[in-house]
């Protein structure tokens, strides 16, 4: 029920639109009852063989009512699809505010496209919250009451016939549905989403499952899954098929009960056979608004689901919120990490502990040591995706808490081992950077990026997930993305591994020519040319355990002289 | 019209349900014929004959069991057509799967990610509205109105042929609706699809949003594209909703001109009111399934399209080579040298050929390198050994066999394959481990863990072996991933072992330490290793330098250090810029 609200709600400011949708659709279905209702009474009144003008009237109406129902089915349909896709729009706005300020740390669960799509989907599925599970018992209620006021005019007990009738097939038989049906609907959701997952593992793991063999096993757990959808699809329809059947016979039941009540008064004289035939078939028509019904009903139960796992999503509380009074960014923005530990949600391991690293305006810094040592995770504290405790994260001797997360981003450019490119133009994708750059500030970046020949492609679609592009064109972008946003402050973590040795090499002295005079810092394990660093921190298992110059570490013979051999040994020719 | 015939075709092998189905529904539209005909008794009875209440109980009887039957049937007539679109959605399920998993991976790799796995799921259940409604809609919409026609005949023959006139009028629309009906559906689907894709796109990108302090400015581009998206689609609606509205007002005016029609016979005397009323009240039957089949159009629209993705990966299933079926006992591969023979390979739709009549010989029990700039050649050499693709031309060779006369799993089954990006799947350390081997114990996982230098990291885990790890557990790191695929291999203890690029995510301290492991696991196998990292190279048995598709050198380390060519070009290289 409070998920019905709050999905309610959502869509409260269509309200007018889907009354008036509403309202066109109940005109539709009062049209259809006119239009039978006025031909029973033409022919019934032919047949006592009154003169032609008797008829005119009911011609007339006949007229009327046969093109006002196509007209106004027409415009029900344009109002309500019309409202159906605002509401769909305003549940993504929706969505995508609410998550918006959890990214990312409270979507790493949701990584792959795959299982995002799911999340698009449910969101997609709640568009017709309004169609199927709203409307239909708005035009049959609106519907009935036309009816009952029609009949009550001339036959109370006809009246109160019919409505006992309705009230079977509105609200009896949606609940019987709802409670045979209780659960379907969402195990085939739940059931859907493991096959998501199944899916995953099975296209994406398909060289495993072929080289272990384990493709039929694999195989037969999807078809024995899918087996069961199909079961409880065929049990929702064996459902679905009883209520329509059962819908019928409530108006067949009616039909009989009017029937019932109102033959007797025929010969007695108190009823016209005019209006025995003009009730019987308002009595027909006036059902045709009940078939939706438990429909309805059963797809309720899906939409609160589907709302349900938005909300766990989206009600997480965000990880970073920025400060009621923040702080500009400061002129001096040296950077300082002070006794700094970090453990990641859910795990008991300190990915960070006691870390205590200067990186000074600009100066150039690197942090180094074997995977698993903790050195991203530094960057994701400096840019804001965790907040930090306990220990001290500092910019300008200002708490990084103090700033808006936003204002730190601007002034911190990061280039990451893995770039995102969205689906759009390498213009866009650019511009992402630096929104107002001019076409000059594009092309220079570009060929400071070392893609000059990327001017004449700016408006070409770079792919989904720019997978039209190289991974050496994907990071380049990356590092023209940098030069466009021009902040003081550059972080490089693990920019280039992902390349190839060659254009490693030519992305990083892109990089260097780039990022003089910057405060620079950089994250790798790969110790090439490293040299060029003002200090360089070794972290391990969370800790600092060696930190000075090039020259100092390679003297001390520890770990950074081991690693750095290792990598230099292999190359000199072996003696 | 939308009958597909590829599409019909996949009913044959299930036709009872649906045959029985279209009985049931035609025993339904009788039962409709004869509710009307008991109605306009009584109603005549009451109203012009004036009989006694009592008199017409026999007819209300009739007409109650005949209402009870007409649910009945229609039930039915729903339950087995579902029943028949159930069986076909299922025969498809496995076939796509079972053809999925002949394709192979350089099938699955080569499609867009998200995309095969849509055609599976979401393609197969855009059939069903196909067979379940709109196939069985297109026998009624010409067996119920038929049937209606002859029944108004027998009453009023005047009428009828009204109705007959005004029928050819609804095939005319529907040619009308199919055809701005299928553009309207094509586009609706494109932009639907288009901006779901985009709103996709922006929830995965968010972090890179985030990074440029762009997220909250993007809002108000979700809110454009979807406003224009809405605007773009009303507009086609309103011209497609038209068509229906033709539909709409094809049955109702016939409604009213039938109405008036026999209004005016019976004023004149030449009609009864009985039979006047039984046309009547089977008029709106006649027209009924026409416009429900106009609505279910659509259905059969969108299971036309999504059939499209399914039979072409159909045909590229059934146009794949027979697999072969000859057995190969393991002590063969042991003691044989594996041959590439004069082997070529072109990905599809590529212009130039990515292996070009490669010849080399991987010797039985030793280590062999390869290495080469990237796109030179090596994951195609690869993918080849692991048969997850056939040669165009040449053959990989065993012993004299060519693999591919093999059956897959006798030749897999012999072979252990280290791949660059390893995939880890939704569940436990074990589950993910015990794919090499199902039935290994608690002694052997611990071993082929520790093996792979995996040791620590699992005993700092909170659930041990247990740990969930993939899309929905812990994410492990690449490096992580690699030596889970090392420990599957130390695991599966195959003669054959292929290494494809197996340290690459590896920092150089942790590879030093996993050396001895490597050496372990490589000692007495026949070892095919790709690497472009010096490091690993170098202690192969023999290295073969490949370059753009042919082998540009090949020898020990110590030999082609002192040529000149690539390999030494690359050695020379890194200590220059180390230094």
């Amino acid at each position: 029920m409070k998920t019905f609200l709050r999905l309610a709600g959502l869509i409260r400011p269509f309200f007018w639109w889907m009354l008036l949708a509403s309202i066109a659709g109940f005109a539709a279905t009062g049209s259809g009852i006119g239009l039978l209702v006025t031909s029973a009474f033409i022919i019934a009144k032919a047949a006592l063989q009154p003169p032609m003008a008797a008829l005119q009237i009911g011609i007339a109406g006949i007229r009327f009512f046969g093109i006002a129902r196509g007209v106004l089915r027409y415009a029900e349909r344009l109002i309500s699809h019309n409202t159906t896709f605002r509401i769909l729009a305003r549940l993504r706005l929706w969505f995508y505010d609410a998550v918006e300020p959890l990214a990312p740390a409270r979507l790493l669960s949701f990584r792959s496209g795959d299982l995002l799509q799911r999340i698009v989907d449910d969101i997609q599925s709640l568009e017709n919250i309004y169609v199927r599970v709203l409307a239909p018992p708005i035009t049959a209620f609106m519907t009935a009451i036309l009816v009952w006021a029609l009949i009550g005019v001339w036959s109370p007990a006809a009246a109160l016939v019919t409505l006992a009738f309705h009230l079977a097939a509105g609200i009896g038989l949606p609940m019987l549905t709802a409670r045979l049906g209780r659960g379907i609907n969402v195990s085939i959701m739940k059931l859907r989403a493991l096959q998501q997952v199944q899916m995953v593992d099975f296209t994406q793991g398909i060289g495993e499952l072929t080289v272990y063999g384990q493709l039929e096993g694999y195989r037969a757990g999807m078809q024995a899954n899918e087996e069961e959808i199909l079961r409880l699809q065929k049990k929702s329809s064996w459902i679905e098929g009883m209520q329509e059947s059962m819908t019928g016979i409530c108006m067949n039941g009616a039909v009989l009960g009017v029937l019932l009540v109102l033959l007797p008064e025929v010969p007695e004289g108190k009823l016209s056979g005019i209006t025995l035939a003009v009730i019987m078939l308002a009595v027909m028509a006036s059902f045709e608004a009940f078939a939706p019904l438990s429909a309805a009903a059963g797809r309720l139960e899906a939409d609160i689901h589907a709302g349900d796992r938005l909300f766990e999503i989206i009600d997480a509380k965000p990880e970073v919120t920025a400060p009621a009074k923040p702080l500009p960014f400061p002129e001096n923005h040296a950077i300082c990490l002070r006794n700094l530990s970090f453990s990641y949600p859910g795990s008991t391991e300190k990915t960070l502990d006691g870390v205590t690293i200067d990186i000074p305006k600009g100066k150039h810094v690197a942090i180094v040591g074997p995977s698993g040592g903790g050195k991203s995770t530094v960057t994701s504290l400096l840019m804001r995706f965790w907040n930090t405790a306990p220990g001290e994260l500092s910019i300008g001797e200002t708490d990084i808490s103090a700033f808006d997360p936003e204002e730190l981003r601007r002034n911190m450019s990061l280039v990451s081992q893995r770039t995102y490119l969205f689906g759009e133009t390498v213009r866009e994708n650019l511009l992402l950077a630096k929104p107002d750059a001019c076409e000059q500030d594009l092309v220079s970046a570009l060929g400071s990026a070392g893609i000059g020949h990327f001017t004449k492609r700016l408006d070409n679609w770079v792919g989904q997930h720019g997978m039209q592009l190289s991974g050496g064109e994907r990071q380049r972008i990356a590092i023209a993305r940098m030069i466009l946003q021009d902040a003081p402050v550059v972080i490089l973590d693990e920019a280039t591994a992902s390349l190839d040795m060659p254009t490693e090499r030519a992305v990083s002295r892109t990089i260097d020519a780039l990022t003089a005079g910057k405060t620079l810092l950089t994250i790798t394990h790969r110790l090439h040319g490293m040299e060029r660093f003002d200090r360089i921190y070794v972290l391990d298992k969370g800790r600092v355990v060696e930190e000075g110059s090039h020259e100092e570490l390679i003297q001390e013979k520890g770990l950074y002289q081991a690693m750095w051999s290792l990598q230099h040994m292999s190359a000199a020719p072996s003696s | 019209m939308n009958i597909d015939r590829r599409l019909t075709e996949l009913i044959k092998p299930h036709r009872a349900p649906f045959f029985q189905s279209l009985l049931a529904g035609t025993l339904s539209s009788f039962m409709l014929v004869g509710q009307a005909a008991l109605l306009s008794r009584i109603i005549d009875g009451a109203f012009v004959k004036k009989s006694a209440p009592g008199a017409l109980s026999a007819p209300l009887l009739f007409f109650a069991l005949f209402s009870l039957l007409r649910m009945l049937f229609s039930w039915l007539a729903q339950n087995r057509a579902k029943e028949g679109t159930v069986r076909i959605k299922q025969e498809l399920f496995t076939r796509l799967c079972a053809g999925t998993g002949s394709l192979g991976p350089q099938f699955a790799g080569s499609v867009r990610s998200g995309s095969l796995s849509t055609t599976l799921t979401k393609g197969v259940e855009a059939l069903d509205q196909y067979f379940s409604q709109y196939m069985p809609q297109l026998y009624f919409a010409l067996a119920t109105p038929l049937l209606i026609l002859a029944a108004v005949m027998t009453a009023d023959p005047v009428s009828a042929l009204t109705l007959l006139l005004s029928a050819p009028l609804i095939p005319l629309f529907m040619v009308l609706i199919g055809k701005s009906a299928g553009a309207m559906t094509d586009r609706q689907w494109n932009t639907m699809s288009r901006m779901s894709g985009y709103f996709l796109d922006m929830l995965q990108g968010l972090t890179t949003l985030k990074l440029f302090a762009r997220s909250r400015e993007q809002r108000r581009a979700i809110e454009e594209a979807g406003e224009s998206f809405r605007h773009a689609t009303m507009q086609v609606l309103k011209i497609a909703f038209l068509s229906s509205l033709a539909l709409e007002l094809t049955g109702t005016i016939g409604m009213a001109v039938i109405a008036v029609g026999i209004g005016m016979r019976l004023l004149e005397g030449q009609l009864a009111f009985q039979a006047a009323l039984f046309v009547l009240l089977l008029t709106p039957d006649f027209y009924l399934p026409l416009r429900q089949l106009g609505l279910k159009f659509h259905a059969g629209k969108e299971g036309v399209s999504a059939s499209k993705e399914i039979f072409a990966l159909l045909d590229r299933v059934s146009g794949l080579p027979p697999s072969g079926s000859n057995e190969l006992p393991e002590q063969l591969l042991r003691n044989h040298d594996i041959v590439f023979d004069k082997v070529s390979y072109t990905y599809p739709g590529a212009a130039a050929p990515a292996l070009k009549q490669l010849t080399c010989t991987f010797p039985a029990g030793r280590t062999t390198a390869i290495t080469g700039p990237s796109g030179a050649g090596k994951s195609t050499m690869a993918s080849l050994l692991l048969r997850f693709m056939e040669p165009s031309e040449g053959s990989v060779k065993i012993a004299g066999n060519p693999i591919d006369t093999l059956s897959g799993n006798s030749w897999l089954q012999h072979l252990s394959w280290v791949p660059q990006q390893p995939f880890l799947f939704n569940g436990s350390i074990r589950e993910n481990l015990r794919l090499a081997k199902p039935g290994a114990g608690e002694d052997e996982l611990n071993e082929a863990i520790s093996m792979a230098g995996l040791g620590d990291l699992v005993q700092g885990m909170p659930e041990g072996l247990d740990t969930k790890i993939g899309e929905q557990g812990t994410r492990l790191s690449g490096g992580e991933a690699q030596r889970i695929a090392l420990a599957r291999a130390f695991l599966k203890n195959a003669p054959v072992l292929v290494l494809d690029e197996p340290t690459s995510n590896t920092d150089p301290l942790l590879e030093r330490s996993l050396r001895a492991a490597m050496k372990t696991l490589m000692r007495g196998r026949t070892v095919i290793i790709i690497a472009h990292r010096q490091e690993t190279v170098r202690d192969a048995d023999s290295i073969i330098v490949l370059q753009n598709g042919s082998i540009a050198q090949s020898g020990s380390h110590v030999e082609l250090a002192g040529a000149k060519g690539y390999y030494a070009a690359l050695h020379r290289q890194l200590p220059e810029d180390a230094a």
